[in-house]
């Protein structure tokens, strides 16, 4: 079995988490730019974030055998912070990056006048570069919030094949599948999506543009539920083909419109003619 | 290695027309490896990282240190690698001392190449040990042999201690220098 998990925040996970997973068949991660528990409030600390979701957290990665790419974009929450504003200013230059496979993740958090504005301009970004678009809905006010963004995505101009509307639920999914979008779930220990009412999902829904992601990250939440959804998958009679098609090519074929997506072969053992590299804290 | 060697190895002649053309090159340097691919076209250089080494032929030290600055890990190694190549004297030197900063082995054995000359004794020792404590092989670092001294066989001795009371044993090519040095 082999797994991509399309949206996990693996800056806030161990070395050890990398471990289980590449243990578990997780052989391909896409890390979007998000907020971290504590509020930033400069460019400065978003621009040494990037850096390392363009640096470090690939080459950490690597030492596990996982390839690991990134998204990169504003977060609605920080943006209505005017400080953090001039982030906007900075993406262009990320976004042209190799590892850089969409604009991720924007959307809404409070649906302010100032996330409206944000959101836009991102999706504009988008376009421009080619990019396909990772879009957050909020944990408040869901159904509202996901149908205001479908709107706001039909305004851009953006085609709906380019953008993938994440942590759905029941309410929200069938919306976004008539709006021709990509649908993304995310299965939590407690809150979001479980593995058994993913399945129904799958049921009822069919796998076509369905992704199943972890969303991992500083909070309660576990890397390894993409793969226990596979496993329940197969418990309830889905193929081995049916899983691959969820857990693998579509996040594949999502992602590959970027035209950046690079899934060779990784160094496991890393660079140097076999010598081990798997320590840290030099 | 020098920059016309680059220039003769790399297959896409269109792509070096389009560079020389340029006025503005960060765009060109962050595709490089995109447009021009990973393949080796000489020993030791790939085809985007050859390419990305001649855009650099024409900068001044603070627009390397800015495509450095603000490259990914691919483009930071090209620059650390393309610096020798670089008629910059010792301008570089912040960038070694950046890449010897980071936890990327890739980085830091790029920073003890043959640019190293213009680091100072005290920090070229610390890359050497810190190369051997991330099992980097030594054969990374260049002129090794003539700048070992007396006090690297001191921070090798003491690092072979500490492996040995833990019952773990320092790499082969540092116990063999360190036995050299001791000899």
């Amino acid at each position: 079995m082999r797994i991509f998990d399309p949206h996990i925040h693996m800056t806030s996970r161990t070395t050890d988490d990398y471990a289980a997973m590449a243990a578990h068949g997780v052989k391909a991660v896409v890390e979007p730019a998000f907020w971290l528990g504590q509020p930033r409030t400069n460019p400065g600390s978003f621009a040494d974030y990037f850096d390392s979701l363009i640096g470090w957290e690939p080459f950490r990665a690597a030492q596990y055998g996982i390839r690991h790419h990134a998204t990169i974009a504003l977060n609605p929450k920080e943006a209505n912070d005017p400080r953090c504003r001039p982030v906007l200013d900075l993406l262009p230059r990320y976004l042209d990056k190799d590892g850089v496979v969409a604009v991720g993740e924007i959307g809404y958090d409070s649906m302010s006048p100032v996330e409206d504005e944000v959101f836009a301009a991102q999706l504009a970004l988008a376009v421009e570069f080619e990019l396909p678009a990772l879009v957050h809905t909020p944990h408040r006010d869901k159904a509202a919030g996901t149908k205001r963004t479908l709107d706001v995505v039909k305004e851009s101009g953006i085609e709906p094949g380019h953008v993938l509307v994440d942590h759905l639920n029941e309410v929200t999914v069938g919306l976004v599948q008539d709006s021709g979008c990509w649908m993304g779930f995310s299965i939590y220990p407690d809150t979001k999506m479980s593995p058994p009412r993913m399945v129904d999902i799958l049921k009822e829904r069919g796998t076509e543009r369905i992704l199943v992601n972890s969303a991992a990250d500083w909070g309660k939440s576990d890397p390894l539920l993409t793969v226990a959804t596979a496993e329940a998958m197969l418990a309830a009679g889905f193929t081995t083909d049916d899983v691959d098609k969820v857990l693998w090519r579509n996040p594949v074929e999502f992602y590959a419109q970027s035209g950046k997506l690079d899934l060779g072969e990784t160094t496991t053992d890393a660079t140097f003619e076999g010598s081990s590299i798997l320590r840290g804290g030099s | 290695m020098t920059l016309d060697d680059l220039r003769e190895a790399l297959p896409d002649k269109e792509w070096l027309k389009s560079a020389q053309n340029a006025t503005e090159i960060t765009r060109l340097f962050t595709r490089a490896d995109r447009q021009l691919g990973r393949d080796e076209i000489a020993p030791g250089w790939t085809a985007g990282q050859a390419g990305r080494a001649l855009l650099l032929g024409g900068q001044s030290p603070e627009q390397i240190r800015e495509l450095y600055d603000h490259g990914d890990a691919a483009e930071k190694l090209a620059v650390l690698k393309a610096l020798p190549l670089l008629p910059i004297k010792d301008a570089g030197v912040p960038l070694l001392l950046d890449a010897l900063r980071t936890n990327d082995t890739r980085l830091v054995a790029a920073a003890l190449g043959p640019y190293a000359r213009h680091l100072d004794a005290a920090t070229w020792r610390q890359g050497v040990i810190k190369i051997v404590f991330m099992g980097v092989p030594l054969a990374e670092v260049e002129d090794l042999d003539e700048r070992a001294d007396a006090e690297l066989a001191q921070m090798l001795r003491s690092l072979a201690d500490e492996r040995a009371a833990a019952g773990r044993e320092m790499s082969a090519d540092a116990t063999a220098l360190l036995n050299r040095l001791e000899a």
